[in-house]
């Protein structure tokens, strides 16, 4: 469409995709055209359940059992994938059209060793074999940058960790060295450090060998990152396409531009994230208007009554809206884009005019507020023993959480940053005491709970609850909503019981934005916002003074993530809540944090204000991970710091300072000493030789 | 003063509580909304519902068998009434004409005469080696050769008959109570009953009904001028025997596994939740307790008890109260023994359970690890539970058949499918084979187990609310709700 003239290598038309569930036929895919062009990275953006992998997987003809093409053409260099007999696509497979899937963990099977599943594909689409063949994937291996690729070969996948696991998969991939690479979700169960070290793998293999990639993401970041062209899926089709320059500066269609205003950023501290009404519509009916004028803020009677067309716009861009398809529209449309956000927070309930003022102030009082701290953690460390043997006797540590010192102070939030296996759900863990800490002293509202008996423990269990991340596991599914939320009522005794109770679940469940209806019903039927909830309901119903948030929306699609982060913020404003927030998303703590601890193996690296810790890193760690933070603005464009490896054990922790083994400024001294604490301002404390050495702590 | 005197068995008590349990459950359930919700979808079922119709028969037939009594007989001993040694059941009582009309030996289904020749005197002196005439089936016929096909399609032709008037007057009975309870004509309500449109699928009642009606009709009817079943090697009514049969699986079935239930569940869940030292030592009690030879374990169990038995016979005193005891015994032990595969189940499933995050939740509330395994374990493992339960129930009717081979089993004196087949195994190396006394169990056995099978699924799926999921259309409230 845009540049006829480019030979487009993958083409799409009129792709319509059946689930057959039940009883209801779902239009998993409806109607979908697009092409990519060789060497081109297209994306294909949207929330879950749109479509994106059942797109991916009719192009592969890999639909499940219950799935079927229903109609439409999909050619690869002319030839039409869904009329070639399966025989024939077996060797499209791996050789023409290579696939990576979003869990390394799963895709790889742990009974060959890495060199036998690369071989698995060399030995169907290439004439190499023995020597040859294994001379190939050390090859491979190199490409993907493995290091040690002779030993790695003969390795089984349980050796490798995740990131690996990713660039094997991807070697496997290139194994056939296909024309197109289909790479669903490559990065989203990566740390972030991680997924940056991949993507710019994949980008340089792009560069060297032309192959073309559909990316399907649901990250903005990653397609910024990655994409030359973009397309948005909603429902089934594409509602939007561009290339991502005109993507990212001028997004056409209001679901796209929905989705721009509900990513939290720094800048949206004070105001409520933009949220879209509603949920996706179930795809199981016919749509006889626009899919999205039920959540639409400039939906009006054509929009649900005519199917609007693509229309194409300047710049290669095609759009599938009625704001488009007249003149008048579209003026319309661009200017009351502010009048949007303005009913969208009308929406969200009369709490919202005084807020940004409210925050305004709460911001105010600094971090020299801890004379009154609610919750003080000194010195916290959880170790976990390891067994072995016959007798199951004590052989090491796994030294989870190592010594943690945080404070935090009511009404106040607090992120505790860090990638996976750092020992952030530990610190939570620990603190609640569902895990008994090693050592260390939890002193909440001046009472040591480390040190409490059980009973004295249970008696105060109402004044901290927490909020887990899957929405899905931490409702018991054999409950009632109602039973849930009377759960911890009952067991602490609060809120009087019988009728008044039930009154009470009602007040819960409409302070979190519920109907009083929904307690009568079974959590399978909420979708995962939510899910999230009914379990904040939960959490609030003992009337708890400190919540514990551990990723409590990274389970979530953003559009449902600004409507659970809108909500915590507006519950601590108004209950007076303090936060402890566990995230590994950077752009949640610049919207909700005032403090941040940044940890790294058990222990807390970088501690300040958030202005400072984000805007003014001063720990390489905090550095290397704020840059790797796939970012929305490329003008901002800034260079990511790469670091080597992964995480390293923390039963095992390095010698001296944990970092210093993939650390780019790493001194001597890193390698023999943990260093201390330097106190960089009040409230600011940072633990690098960079700084001065504090009092340094043997490691 | 009475014509009987009323024996209850230990298994009848434990079948009458077990009945009370039940009722007073249903009692409870059908005042709590949420709690009857998945019973009616359970009733709206077909197969679940038609197999339920069949397991009523079955059922019945189970309840009608735990009703002994002993009758008093004629002799009275100085004007108080002496009663019969023989211990009889209602089920007796009703089958009283299969019970005593044995034959000398096997007869085949349908046959005049007996499987085995024998010398036979004619009235004119002369002996001759035949097959001879049966005492009972089909001697009402002068010549069977040539009449028995027409008799057997008239006798059974009259009985499906029945069966049909049977089932049409239980239908429109019940139709015009239908129609009564929804104020709808009658005719409409027939009609969208047999178009499928009733919200109980009360066409498959109907027609698992219509099966069993005109099946049972036919059995009636032939029943009494022939052996349906043919005869055993003491001549006995195979029919009849199995139909005893049925009280006795059933008791193996259900309280066997009541008596595994709480080892399973208990340990089960505590291995697995509390891990640690609890876990280590349940699981060298279930590892060691698997390991030695069940059927070890059980022949010494009920040789011993035979032992104590028979040593006091002023607390058994007649054979069934002994056979009963047996019976009894055999069920613990059968439960003891059988206990540690669902134990091994369960361990697993809490292990995983008790990282998800809602137990976790429940820590921070300090919900109590009593009322944490109770709501939140237990109703989470309850559809392996079932679904063990109901296949355990015909391992454990098919391992009854094998502790009979051994002699372990129940009582010699005791019907049971498994008697039954240990008895036909003998037989069929025979030639001609004596294949109806296999049959008739199989028959029964394969009927029962599939209908526990079948309405087990029908609960299964009910209580599982993942799988409603599908069915449902998300409801409007709340606004977004996921399909």
């Amino acid at each position: 469409m845009s540049a006829a003239s480019r030979r487009e290598l993958l083409q799409v038309a009129d792709l319509r995709t059946r689930l057959h569930t039940g009883d209801a036929v779902v239009r998993a895919v409806d109607g979908l055209t697009f092409s990519i062009g060789r060497g081109e990275t297209f994306a294909l953006l949207g929330e879950s359940g749109c479509g994106k992998s059942m797109t991916a997987l009719s192009v592969m003809r890999l639909l499940p059992e219950a799935g079927q093409v229903a109609g439409g053409t999909v050619r690869l260099d002319g030839t039409d994938l869904l009329a070639l007999p399966e025989v024939a696509m077996r060797g499209v497979r791996g050789r023409r059209v290579a696939m990576i899937f979003q869990e390394p963990g799963t895709s790889l099977n742990p009974v060959l060793t890495v060199g036998e599943q690369i071989m698995e594909v060399l030995d169907r689409h290439t004439p190499l074999r023995g020597d040859a063949a294994r001379r190939r994937v050390i090859e491979l291996l190199e490409q993907v940058g493995i290091p040690d690729p002779v030993r790695r070969v003969g390795e089984y996948p349980f050796h490798l960790s995740g990131g690996m696991k990713q660039r094997v998969m991807i070697a496997t991939a290139l194994a056939g060295e296909p024309d197109l690479l289909i790479a669903d979700e490559p990065t989203t169960a990566l740390d972030v450090t991680i997924q940056a070290q991949v993507l710019e793998l994949i980008r340089s293999l792009q560069a060297r060998t032309g192959m073309a990639i559909l990316l399907i993401t649901h990250d903005l970041g990653v397609v910024s990152e990655m994409a030359h062209r973009v397309a948005v899926m909603y429902a089934g089709e594409i509602v939007e396409t561009a290339s991502r320059e005109r993507f990212f500066s001028s997004p056409a269609h209001p679901y796209s531009r929905k989705l721009f205003d509900s990513l939290p950023r720094q800048g949206k501290r004070g105001a409520n994230l933009a949220v879209i009404r509603g949920a996706v519509p179930p795809l199981t009916r016919e749509f006889g208007g626009c899919r999205f004028a039920d959540r639409c803020d400039f939906a009006w009677d054509l929009c649900r009554g005519t199917v609007p067309p693509a229309v194409a716009l300047e710049d290669g861009q095609t759009v599938r809206c009625h704001l488009y398809s007249e003149p008048r529209a579209e003026s319309g449309g661009r200017r009351d884009q502010s009048r949007d956000e303005g009913e969208a927070r009308r929406a969200e309930g009369p709490a919202s005019g005084q807020r940004s003022a409210v925050s305004g102030q709460a911001s105010a009082p600094s971090l020299a507020g801890s004379e009154a701290q609610l919750l003080k953690v000194a010195e916290l460390k959880v170790h976990f023993p390891i067994h072995r043997g016959l007798f199951k006797r004590v052989v090491g540590q796994v030294m989870a959480v190592d010594g943690v010192s945080l404070g935090l102070a009511p009404g106040r939030t607090l992120a505790l940053v860090g990638e996976s296996g750092c020992g952030k759900t530990t610190v939570a863990k620990g603190i609640l005491r569902l895990i008994p800490p090693t050592a260390g002293s939890v002193r909440f509202a001046g009472v040591d709970l480390a040190g409490l008996a059980p009973a004295e423990l249970r008696v105060r269990r109402a004044e901290f609850q927490i909020i887990f991340q899957d929405p899905y596991a931490s409702l018991n599914p054999r409950m009632r909503v109602v039973e849930i939320i009377e759960e911890g009522m009952t067991a602490l005794g609060v809120g009087g019981s019988g009728t008044g109770r039930w009154q009470e679940v009602d007040r819960l469940l409409g302070q979190v934005g519920l109907p009083p209806e929904a307690k009568f019903r079974y959590p399978h039927e909420f979708s995962g916002g939510q899910r999230q909830r009914i379990a904040i309901a939960r959490a609030l119903a003992v009337n708890p003074k400190l919540l514990i948030c551990d990723e409590p929306t990274s389970a979530l699609d953003v559009s449902v993530q600004a409507q659970i982060l809108n909500l915590l913020k507006e519950l601590q404003e108004r209950l007076g809540l303090a936060f402890l927030f566990i995230t590994h998303n950077i752009s949640v703590v610049e919207y909700l944090a005032h403090e941040v601890a940044v940890m790294y193996l058990g222990r807390i690296v970088e501690h300040g204000p958030v202005e400072e810790v984000l805007n003014r890193p001063k720990h390489p760690y905090t550095r290397a991970l704020l840059s790797a933070v796939p970012v929305i603005d490329r003008e901002t464009k800034r260079e990511v710091i790469r670091l080597q490896g992964d995480l390293p054990s923390p039963a095992n922790p390095p010698a001296g300072c944990h970092f210093h083994p993939r650390c780019p400024q790493a001194m001597t001294e890193c390698r023999e000493h943990y260093p201390g604490v330097t106190q960089l301002a009040p409230g600011q404390e940072v633990r690098c030789f960079l700084y001065g050495s504090g009092e340094t702590t043997a490691s | 003063m009475l014509a009987f005197k009323p024996v209850i068995l230990w298994t009848d008590a434990l079948i009458y509580v077990l009945i009370a349990v039940a009722a007073v459950f249903a009692w409870h359930v059908r005042r709590r909304e949420h709690l009857l919700a998945p019973w009616k979808r359970v009733a709206h079922s077909p197969s679940g519902m038609a197999s339920l119709v069949v397991l009523v028969f079955f059922v019945a037939a189970g309840l009608l068998d735990s009703v002994h009594f002993r009758p008093a007989l004629e002799a009275k001993n100085a004007g108080e009434p002496v009663y019969s040694v023989d211990v009889l059941s209602l089920l007796d009582v009703v089958t009283t004409d299969l019970r005593q009309r044995t034959e000398k030996t096997y007869s085949a289904p349908f046959a005049a005469h007996l499987f085995a020749k024998e010398t036979v005197e004619h009235p004119d002196g002369t002996q001759v080696r035949e097959f001879p005439r049966l005492r009972f089936g089909a001697a009402h016929l002068k010549d069977p050769e040539r009449e028995l096909a027409a008799d057997v399609l008239a006798n059974g032709g009259r009985g499906v008959l029945a069966g049909i008037a049977l089932w049409l007057a239980v239908v429109v009975g019940f139709t015009a109570g239908l129609a009564a309870g929804s104020r709808r004509s009658v005719s409409a309500t027939w009609s969208a009953i047999w178009r499928g449109g009733t919200e109980v699928p009360w066409r498959a009642v109907y027609v698992a009904l219509a099966v069993m009606l005109v099946l049972a009709g036919a059995t009636v009817a032939l029943a009494a001028k022939y052996h349906v079943f043919g005869t055993d090697k003491v001549g006995q009514d195979v029919l009849y025997l199995a139909l005893k049969s049925i009280r006795t699986g059933l008791v193996i079935g259900t309280l066997t596994t009541l008596v595994m239930l709480p080892f399973a569940l208990l340990l089960g869940i505590m291995a697995g939740y509390f891990r640690g030292w609890v876990d280590d030592v349940i699981q060298y009690v279930y590892t060691t307790l698997s390991s030695i030879p069940g059927v070890l374990l059980i022949a010494a169990f009920i040789l011993m008890m035979q032992v104590y038995v028979e040593t006091r016979p002023d607390l058994f005193d007649t054979t069934a109260a002994r056979a009963d005891i047996r019976l009894l015994f055999l069920c613990i032990i059968l439960g003891v023994t059988s206990w540690t595969g669902l134990c091994r189940l369960l361990r697993g499933e809490a292990l995983k359970l008790r990282e998800m995050e809602y137990i976790q939740a429940a820590h921070a509330f300090g919900v109590s690890h009593w009322r944490v395994i109770t709501r939140h374990i237990l109703p989470n493992v309850m559809h392996i539970v079932l679904i063990a339960v109901v296949m355990d129930f015909s391992g454990l009717v098919l391992s009854e058949a094998v502790l009979s081979y051994v002699g372990v089993g129940v009582d010699p004196s005791m019907i049971s499918f498994g008697t039954m087949i240990n008895a036909a195994r003998l037989e069929m190396a025979r030639e001609p084979m004596v294949w109806w006394s296999l049959a008739a169990a199989f028959v029964f056995m394969l009927a029962l187990v599939l209908c526990a099978n079948l309405f087990a699924d029908a609960v299964r799926d009910a209580f599982d609310p993942r799988v409603r999921t599908l069915r449902l259309e998300p409801a409007a409230a709340g606004g977004e709700a996921k399909a």
